[in-house]
């Protein structure tokens, strides 16, 4: 009955292109946690007035973000394939997703974590700082676990993303559900291909959205 | 001992100079409960902040136990933060951390290993009155709770001060008195010295013993609380005193003569010391008089009861000298009634 509904469809080939998307998400989304972290912690502490007030990171870190927020992903894939090459090895398979992947998603994420640092209470740093807390104190003490619950949901905002941007990976050879829908789908006009790739991605978009809410729900003990 | 001398802390706001706090010196002793008052913009805020240096002074001189505060490094400064607890009007305490997190924390700061944390915060908990709420979190806590966490917090490190920026204000007055009764039967079982900042009176009478008024920056008056209560000098003050005593200067007499024998009219100032009560029964039992008070205030402050009675004497001529004779020879002050014939 599935056969008939989906004729063109192979399960070996759904559930190796399943797990490829979930692999660069899953990675991507790790490190873009990381880096946009660095990224928005670097904005929030060398603003103006901020921890580490210094002007010339502060404006560096911002045209970082701003430039990369900018370039359309697809573009910024192409515009990273020799950097891919360099440190990947190769610009194909869902490897050399990654470096694209974590570059496009961390600027924007970065933005998000900053505009959750300034959502911290003023007055909670400064007893921190009151009681003598070292400035990397306050950070890991403070801040993070302070605005953890906004650094969730903003995450899983990005991860969303992500599972797009994979998508659009690959269609340039990454692999993945969006490969699978591109090159066994579209262009053989498989159109059932498309469709069932359709769904999954939007089960895991579904999934990454439950996990993200618990997350977020769990550590909130405003 | 703190000593500050002719500290001023000007902000710059948009060209414009601001003197948020102007020439200040005072000399705070060791156990003080020092009161700061003053109405809101009159620096306050501005100058405890100075004494942690989470506001750096703009000129002059705060030493705390014989250390230049202003001129110590981030090292020195940081350390000497851990000495010097500060009590916030908003409490902020850690939302994401329990309450007994939320006590470690300082501890935590100051390197403590985790067994020797464990052990005071334990401690802390108890001196608080916190007892069963360990594992709770701020959210789930009233407001008093919140600040006997923020004072728990702020003594995690044995501070030889601790500063109370507007410590009770967000507090019910109930509330606000089990606040002040904590604050000092720490400041008389630890010794430490307290300053606090507030904008009532009420505050200042429960618990300290010296007090300045702020107005504009300066400190225009300052002195023993009873000293100010019983002779304030700057218009400022005389309203800081009324919204206790109420305005009870002159007209009082006036209000009280014609229904009465001039010459019979007493007005009682009770000033520290003994209480009122009790001198009044005394009287009215060795002497054949009697006493009817008419009008009057009585307020309990750190030394003792401070306020006036207007006490109307009938009685033999004989006995009511000897009654005044007596009172005088207490520590209460007997005003004639300046209209007595
Ligand atoms: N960071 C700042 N920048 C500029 N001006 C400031 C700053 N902090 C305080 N001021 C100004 O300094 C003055 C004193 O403020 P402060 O907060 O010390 O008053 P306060 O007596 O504590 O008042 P309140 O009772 O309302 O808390 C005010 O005029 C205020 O506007
Ligand atoms: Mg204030």
């Amino acid at each position: 009955m599935l056969h008939n509904l989906f004729p063109n469809v192979q399960v070996a080939d759904l559930v190796e292109a399943t797990k490829e998307t979930i692999y660069m998400t899953g990675i991507s989304v790790i490190g873009t946690f990381i880096f946009g972290i660095v990224l928005g912690l670097l904005l929030f502490v060398t603003a103006k007035g901020g921890l580490w007030e210094n002007r010339a990171i502060y404006v560096v870190v911002a045209s970082f973000v701003n430039v990369f927020r900018a370039i359309p992903f697809i573009i910024l894939i192409l515009l990273l394939s020799p950097f891919t090459d360099f440190i990947v090895g190769t610009v194909r398979g869902p490897n050399a997703a990654l470096p694209a992947l974590i570059i496009g998603a961390s600027p924007f994420y970065g933005r998000m974590v900053e505009i959750a640092l300034k959502e911290v209470d003023k007055g909670v740093i400064e007893a921190a700082k009151g009681m003598g807390a070292k400035t990397s104190t306050i950070i890991f003490k403070v801040l993070l676990p302070e605005s953890m619950p906004a650094l969730i949901s903003g995450i899983t905002v990005t991860a969303i993303a992500l599972v797009g941007y994979t998508a659009m990976a690959g269609v340039i050879g990454a692999g993945g559900l969006g490969d699978l829908a591109y090159l066994k789908g579209f262009q053989r006009w498989d159109f059932d291909v498309v469709l069932v790739s359709t769904v999954l991605v939007v089960l895991i978009v579904f999934l990454f959205q439950m996990i993200g809410d618990i997350t977020s729900k769990k550590l909130d003990k405003r | 001992m703190i000593s500050i001398q002719n500290v001023s802390k000007v902000f710059n706001l948009k060209g414009k100079d601001i003197r948020a706090v102007d020439q200040v010196s005072l000399t705070i002793n060791k156990g003080d409960i020092y009161g700061v008052i003053g109405y809101s913009g009159a620096g306050k805020s501005t100058f405890i902040r100075l004494l942690n240096r989470l506001e750096d002074a703009t000129s002059g001189e705060i030493k705390i136990d014989g250390k230049d505060i202003n001129q110590l490094k981030a090292k020195g400064l940081r350390q000497a933060r851990q000495q010097i607890g500060m009590v916030y009007q908003h409490f902020n305490v850690l939302w994401s951390r329990t309450v007994a997190d939320n006590i470690a924390f300082p501890l935590e700061i100051a390197r403590i290993p985790k067994h020797k944390r464990q052990q005071r915060v334990k401690e802390l908990i108890e001196l608080v009155g916190l007892i069963g709420k360990e594992d709770a979190y701020p959210s789930q806590l009233s407001g008093g709770q919140k600040q006997r966490v923020g004072i728990a917090r702020a003594l995690a490190n044995n501070p030889n001060v601790l500063l109370c920026d507007e410590a009770t204000s967000a507090l019910d007055p109930e509330t606000t008195d089990s606040i002040l009764q904590l604050l000092r039967d720490i400041n008389k079982q630890l010794g430490l010295t307290i300053i606090l900042i507030t904008h009532e009176m009420h505050v200042i009478r429960k618990i300290c013993n010296r007090v300045a008024v702020m107005e504009a920056g300066r400190v225009v008056e300052e002195g023993e609380v009873l000293d100010v209560f019983r002779n304030p000098k700057q218009r400022v003050t005389k309203r800081f005193v009324q919204q206790i005593m109420g305005n009870q200067q002159d007209e009082s007499w006036q209000s009280i003569v014609g229904e009465y024998e001039t010459d019979q009219l007493y007005k009682l100032h009770f000033i520290g010391e003994k209480t009122s009560q009790a001198v009044i029964s005394e009287v009215a039992k060795r002497y054949p008089i009697d006493i009817n008070i008419l009008q009057g205030q009585i307020t309990q402050t750190q030394k003792g009861p401070y306020g006036a009675l207007i006490v109307y004497l009938t009685g033999e001529k004989e006995a009511i000298a000897a009654a005044i004779q007596y009172l005088q020879s207490t520590s209460v002050e007997v005003e004639v009634n300046p209209n007595a014939s």
